[in-house]
């Protein structure tokens, strides 16, 4: 009950005193889901430059990135906001799983150090959230628990939602799947490497963002 | 030995959040798969996987989670909508179950509304 207070107090009194610039949006999602590729894309389409190094290894992002005062515009509209790219969250971090895309021994120990610091990390920032982009690889299974666990709690929190449904460009994706998963959101299904369908994307951050 | 923890909601019913987390962690960091009756709150998920990576070292790698909840309407009316968080702030939610266990041991769990599939490592013998 306490925590219900504190909740609605914070985004009260929270609400009152942020500037429409202050606007926090946060990249969440599996590892290897395509956030940062994302934000990337964004930041290529309004500033001319990437935020952060992508790779197939998962946990190429192991720490929160921030892209500050963002301003994308869209049919006469503005939205200015910090992107927050976030670590991808996992139940589990093999060291050995790197080992096996021949890094040494030293390196996949720290990396997966660096990862489990990331998640603890990304979790902790969702309290400071005011727009959630979960980001999701439409050519896997949708309906994971890591996946239910993000929604759920941005749902508890009362943290407005878009669904991505990342990677249309390849064969294997299938935007119903998540829609089937996660029936009370909007998903936009866009390729986030190529480019495709980031309008649909954008119109739909300002739907979210109201 | 694969060892199959039943744990009734009971037990954890009384417990304050960081005492939940610790329990059915340490069951599960002990080789154990462990079947809760109910689900822990959201939170208390979150939280979960931040001390589960705040625990993982070279012998503990994780855990692998599944949650079987009766499937909700989409769209509840008012009154369901009510009685239901009721419910679930009185006696806890202990609707459906909770599967979970050591990464090294259950390589996955593949979930839909209704049934649940778990999928050990091929090093790992029965």
């Amino acid at each position: 009950m306490i925590t219900l207070m504190q909740k609605f107090m914070r985004r009260l009194f929270g609400n009152f005193f942020k500037k429409k610039k202050d606007i926090k949006m946060g990249l969440y999602g599996p590892p290897n889901g395509g956030k940062t590729t994302l934000a990337n894309q964004v930041c290529k389409d309004w500033l001319g430059e990437e935020m952060g190094s992508v790779s197939n290894v998962a946990h190429e992002t192991r720490e929160i990135q921030i892209k500050e005062q963002l301003t994308i515009k869209s049919n006469g509209k503005e939205l200015s906001f910090n992107l927050v790219d976030t670590p991808g969250i996992a139940t589990k971090i093999d060291y050995e799983d790197f080992l096996k895309v021949g890094m040494k021994d030293g390196e996949a120990k720290a990396r997966a150090k660096e990862a489990t610091k990331g998640v603890v990390n990304a979790i902790k920032w969702l309290d400071d959230m005011d727009v959630v982009i979960v980001v999701l690889d439409s050519t896997k299974d949708p309906f994971t628990q890591v996946n239910i666990t993000i929604v759920g709690n941005l749902q508890a929190r009362d943290i407005p939602v878009l669904l991505v449904a990342n990677k249309i460009d390849l064969k294997k994706s299938d935007i119903k799947r998540i829609q089937t998963a996660f029936p009370q959101y909007d998903v936009v299904g866009i390729s986030a490497k190529c480019g495709n369908n980031m309008d649909e994307f954008y119109e739909a951050l300002f739907k979210i963002s109201r | 030995m694969l060892t199959l923890q039943f744990m009734p909601y009971d037990e954890i019913a009384n417990l304050v959040s960081n005492k939940r987390i610790s329990k059915v962690l340490n069951i599960v960091k002990g080789n154990n798969i462990l079947l809760l009756e109910g689900r822990l709150r959201k939170e208390e998920e979150a939280e979960l996987i931040k001390r589960t990576m705040e625990e993982i070292d070279e012998d503990f790698k994780g855990i692998e989670l599944g949650v079987i909840y009766p499937d909700e309407k989409k769209n509840p009316d008012f009154f369901n909508k009510i009685k239901s968080n009721m419910i679930n702030l009185l006696l806890g939610d202990r609707r459906g179950f909770t599967i979970m266990g050591p990464a090294t041991i259950v390589r996955e769990i593949k979930q839909d509304p209704n049934k649940i599939q778990l999928f050990t490592n091929t090093n790992f013998k029965l």
